[in-house]
């Protein structure tokens, strides 16, 4: 893409569709920081920080206990070592697990009253929360079509939801969407039932911090027969210095209920790494449908591996109902270090989990992710497609699950995980589980991994291309069948960031 | 108890029973590898090796019971013209056996050679099992090797007339035979090695073979119809440039039977192909641990594993292809698939690829099943009676990992054996 900034703009292209294209073929984009004054909560974890997390948060007595339990779970668990990744030791006493903008010390009652520094970062982001919150007062949802879907955004900042869109629009439709923290002081029944039921306390290691410290994050209830009138979604930044981030997303699809959910992120480039461990838990009741995205794009760490996020995530749909469907697709740029295996509960009868996911680790990153499919209900479907890329010193492990209950009659499983290599220092790995505990189940799995092909790339080349575009067309070729199923804008989004992450992996 | 202690105390009391021989230069070989196996420990059940096999009966010091099995039966490979080597409860048998010598091989016991300053099988005693406990420990083939009572040392210089076959009868019900092959084979050379026979009420057995560049091993094996037999065997090669390796076990029975194979692809254009096929019944519990290194260019692995499982039996797999970095131009396959009868019985699969270079071909499979009910119907609509159909659909199934051996005769043997054993069983 380096060859762009040479190049002369052609007739009939506007400057603005170069700079663009420049703009888009840049290295990671989203390392700048943003200078703003920090609260922070002293380093290291403590059942008092634990306490103090929970105060911040106005949380009622109940959470705090929950908080606790976890903490204490926590002491006892030990960090998991089977995943095919290596990072130094780190050490949790080293870490803020706390850290908000002062300006939110007193919560804004609406997106006016936010500080603009903070308006300015997700703005420059391209996440422009303002502006949509102006657009929402000034014309219906039918009236913006120039501006393509309307998605409403909750934007968390370090450890605080800065704000959240369209909140008064969803209301009418009876969607709940606001912060955890929110959910926490003003719908106590519904995270008391739904809180830790798909993710234990203590289901691992990172979940049980996360139990214990996460500080805010996002709450979505959509109730029954509702169709979520547009996406939501969350925009999550990391921006102080060695500050974790620790957020929980609850999503409640009530019987019949429709939500398409979507979730980026972005961090400034650090030399030292960072820690994020999230944990995100999705009920799916009868006939209701959850598409989960992600465009996952943390800070890498640079080109000799330095800095960067180590993104230990737990994300589990629980499909309660029969009919119920979930759908996570997820493109997986960013991170150093990624253990991720977001997890499908087939527990309803015909009930359906789909996992789309593009893995991409270049330089010396390490990506350790998959799935899960639990196959408990009759006449379960699932269905997995896992594009793994690796290009420089990376490597890239798909990791998942399939299991078939001796109760899952009829159900069915295809899988297809296909690894790409970009260069000869790089690794692409495959550890698929496979479970069959009853006859009238089948499941199919398919794996393959093989180099961009030579013809193709000749091909491309002889139309002109530079190599990095041509490996860049190539590799969006063999995303596609996951591109296909990500919402259209995530998809340009996912496109560009495709062709970003394999910069200089060529040559 | 924490895993850790209890590991070795299980160790220990494993040990305790056993004597290491002593004297003769395979003594230095024995207490290196006794010193490996009280490092790593037997297996405990939570071992991930071990996620889906229970290692308890073959870890534990007094043998579990198992009766003889009697049949009527033609033995197997019965008609071939053979060189046939008799052990019984793993003792070598030299009544039963024929002699010893035949042109293009020498073929050496173990205990024979112990007192030879200079012996070939020096350089691989235990050498090729140490290569092979890294990166995953393979505690019982370290316990193989310490306290092995008794061995082949199968050196191939030539392309002898007719297969070696090496016969495991069994006959005490509480009889716990330790075995240890080496194998050699020489540039140039070929052989094929056939094993039969329950062996033992517990078994270990371990097969180190080192295959010299051009050199060509084939080893067929069928694992003893003993109902309650229990086994865990393996194998470890290293092949040389252009050198081939093709591997073939057959199990109809046993209790519980683990066959590890560990193959190394050292010299560029050397092939290895290791395949099973497996009919399970009842309680039965089989596992098919396979580890592919490719470390050379242009090498090819091929691995196809096929299980027919019911009334509750279980059938395991656990493959790897793992390529080094610099091994370009590989072609790894893998196949593993379940044929699942009946509602009770399970499959549970592990097929892994861990890739270090760019310009390979390497792709894994995996299915389970239950019969393809079109083809019943169609079959049925033939006017094949449903039980036979069944059985017909059964052994199609098999049949492809049976042809995987590449004597034709051999296979069709064994194809033969299992449509009677189907066609009785229903």
């Amino acid at each position: 893409m380096a060859a762009l900034d040479q190049t002369q703009v052609k007739e009939g292209v506007d400057q603005d569709t170069v700079d663009a294209v420049r703009e888009v073929g840049g290295a990671y984009k989203h390392g700048w920081n943003t200078d703003i004054e920090m609260e922070y909560a002293p380093k290291g974890l403590t059942p008092d920080i634990v306490r103090l997390i929970s105060e911040k948060n106005d949380e009622p007595e109940w959470m705090t206990e929950w908080r606790l339990e976890a903490y204490e779970r926590w002491l006892t668990k030990k960090e998991p070592d089977w995943a095919m990744v290596d990072y130094p030791e780190i050490d949790f006493q080293d870490q803020y697990y706390y850290a908000r903008p002062k300006s939110m010390e007193v919560k804004p009652k609406s997106l006016d009253e936010v500080d603009p520094k903070l308006l300015a970062t997700y703005e420059k982001l391209g996440i422009p929360l303002k502006e949509q919150m102006i657009l929402a007062g000034v014309e219906g949802a039918e009236e913006a079509p120039a501006e393509g879907r309307k998605v409403a955004v909750d934007a968390v900042f370090d450890s605080v939801s800065v704000g959240t869109t369209f909140q008064a629009e969803l209301k009418k439709a009876g969607v709940i969407f606001c912060s955890i923290s929110e959910a926490i002081r003003e719908y106590p029944d519904l995270v008391k039932k739904y809180l830790g039921s798909v993710v234990p306390v203590s289901d691992n290691f990172y979940a049980t911090l996360n139990s214990a410290v996460f500080s805010d994050g996002s709450f979505v209830y959509v109730p029954p027969g509702v169709r979520c009138p547009m996406e939501l979604s969350t925009y999550f930044r990391i921006n102080a210095e060695n500050t974790g981030q620790f957020e929980r997303t609850l999503i409640i699809a009530d019987k019949g209920s429709y939500v398409s959910y979507l979730e980026g992120c972005t961090a400034p480039a650090r030399d030292i790494a960072q820690l994020h461990a999230a944990v995100v838990e999705i009920i799916v009741e009868e006939d209701a449908e959850v598409k989960y995205s992600t465009v996952q794009n943390w800070y890498p760490g640079d080109e000799n591996g330095k800095g960067g996020i180590y993104n230990f995530v737990t994300k589990r749909a629980d499909c309660r109902g029969d009919r119920a469907k979930v759908m996570w697709t997820q493109v997986e740029t960013g991170s150093a270090v990624t253990w991720k295996y977001p997890s499908c509960i087939l527990r309803g009868d015909d009930s359906q989990g789909e996992f789309y996911s593009i893995a991409i680790a270049n330089n010396y990153q390490q990506a350790d992710t998959g799935t899960k499919m639990i196959h408990l209900g009759k006449n379960t479907k699932s269905r997995i497609v896992s594009k793994g890329i690796s290009a420089g010193h990376a490597q890239n492990t798909y990791r998942g699950l399939v299991s078939m209950h001796p109760k899952a009659k009829n159900a069915r499983n295809y899988t297809q995980c296909d690894s790409l290599l970009i260069g000869d220092k790089c690794g692409a790995h495959t550890v698929p589980y496979i479970e069959v505990k009853n006859n009238s189940a089948r499941v199919e799995h398919e794996a393959t991994t093989s180099k961009v092909d030579d013809d193709q790339m000749f091909y491309c080349r002889s139309r002109g291309m530079d190599e990095e575009e041509a490996v860049a067309l190539v590799v969006n070729g063999f995303c596609k069948d996951v591109l296909q199923a990500l919402p259209m804008e995530f998809a340009m989004e996912a496109q560009q960031l495709v062709a970003i992450s394999l910069e200089g992996s060529v040559g | 108890m924490a895993l850790a202690e209890r590991r070795i105390t299980a160790t220990e009391a494993r040990l305790e029973g056993l004597q290491l021989v002593k004297g003769g230069w395979s003594s230095a070989a024995r207490s290196d590898a006794l010193q490996r196996l009280r490092q790593m420990g037997l297996p405990e059940r939570r071992d991930e090796y071990w996620k889906f096999t229970r290692p308890d009966t073959l870890v534990q010091p007094e043998t579990p019971k198992a009766s003889v099995f009697d049949n009527d039966e033609r033995p197997i490979f019965d008609g071939f013209d053979r060189l046939r080597i008799v052990f019984v409860d793993g003792v070598f048998d030299a009544e039963a056996s024929d002699d010893l010598s035949l042109e293009g091989v020498s073929i050496e016991r173990l205990a024979d050679i112990a007192d030879k300053d200079i012996h070939w099988a020096k350089d691989l005693y235990g050498v090729l099992e140490a290569r092979g406990q890294s990166p995953v420990a393979r505690p019982f083939a370290a316990l193989n090797t310490a306290f092995a009572t008794d061995g082949l040392m199968i050196h191939v210089t030539g392309k002898p007339s007719k297969p070696i076959s090496l016969i495991y009868t069994h006959a005490k019900d509480d009889s716990d035979a330790i075995l240890h092959h080496v194998i050699r084979v020489d540039a140039g050379a070929e052989a094929t090695i056939l094993e039969n026979g329950p062996a033992a009420a517990r078994f270990n057995k371990c097969m180190e073979i080192d295959v010299a560049d051009t050199g060509k091993l084939h080893l067929v094996r069928a694992q003893g119809r003993d109902h309650e037999r229990r086994a865990v065997t393996h194998l470890f090669a290293r092949l040389g440039e252009e050198s081939t390796l093709k591997a073939f076990t057959l199990t109809v029975n046993g209790v519980l039977t683990r066959n590890e194979a560990v193959v190394e692809l050292t010299g560029d254009d050397a092939i290895a192909h290791i395949a099973g096929a497996c009919v399970g019944d009842g309680d039965f519990h089989h596992d098919d641990t396979v580890f592919i290194t490719h470390d050379a260019v242009n090498c090819e692995s091929r691995q196809v594993f096929k299980k027919v499982l019911r009334n509750g039996a279980t059938g395991v797999f656990q493959g790897k292809i793992l390529v080094k970095e610099g091994a370009q131009k590989t072609d790894g396959y893998q196949i593993s698939q379940s044929l699942l009868l009946d509602d009770d019985s399970q499959f549970l699969a592990k097929p892994e690829l861990e890739i270090y270079a760019d310009d390979v071909a390497c792709s894994h499979g995996s299915t389970s099943g239950a019969i393809d009910e079109d083809a019943l119907f169609y079959l049925r609509s033939r006017g094949v009676p449903e039980k036979a159909a069944t059985n017909l659909l059964t052994l199609a199934f098999l049949a492809e990992a049976v042809q995987e051996i590449e004597d034709e005769a051999l296979a069709e043997d064994l194809i033969e054996r299992l449509e009677n054993w189907l066609a009785r069983r229903s």
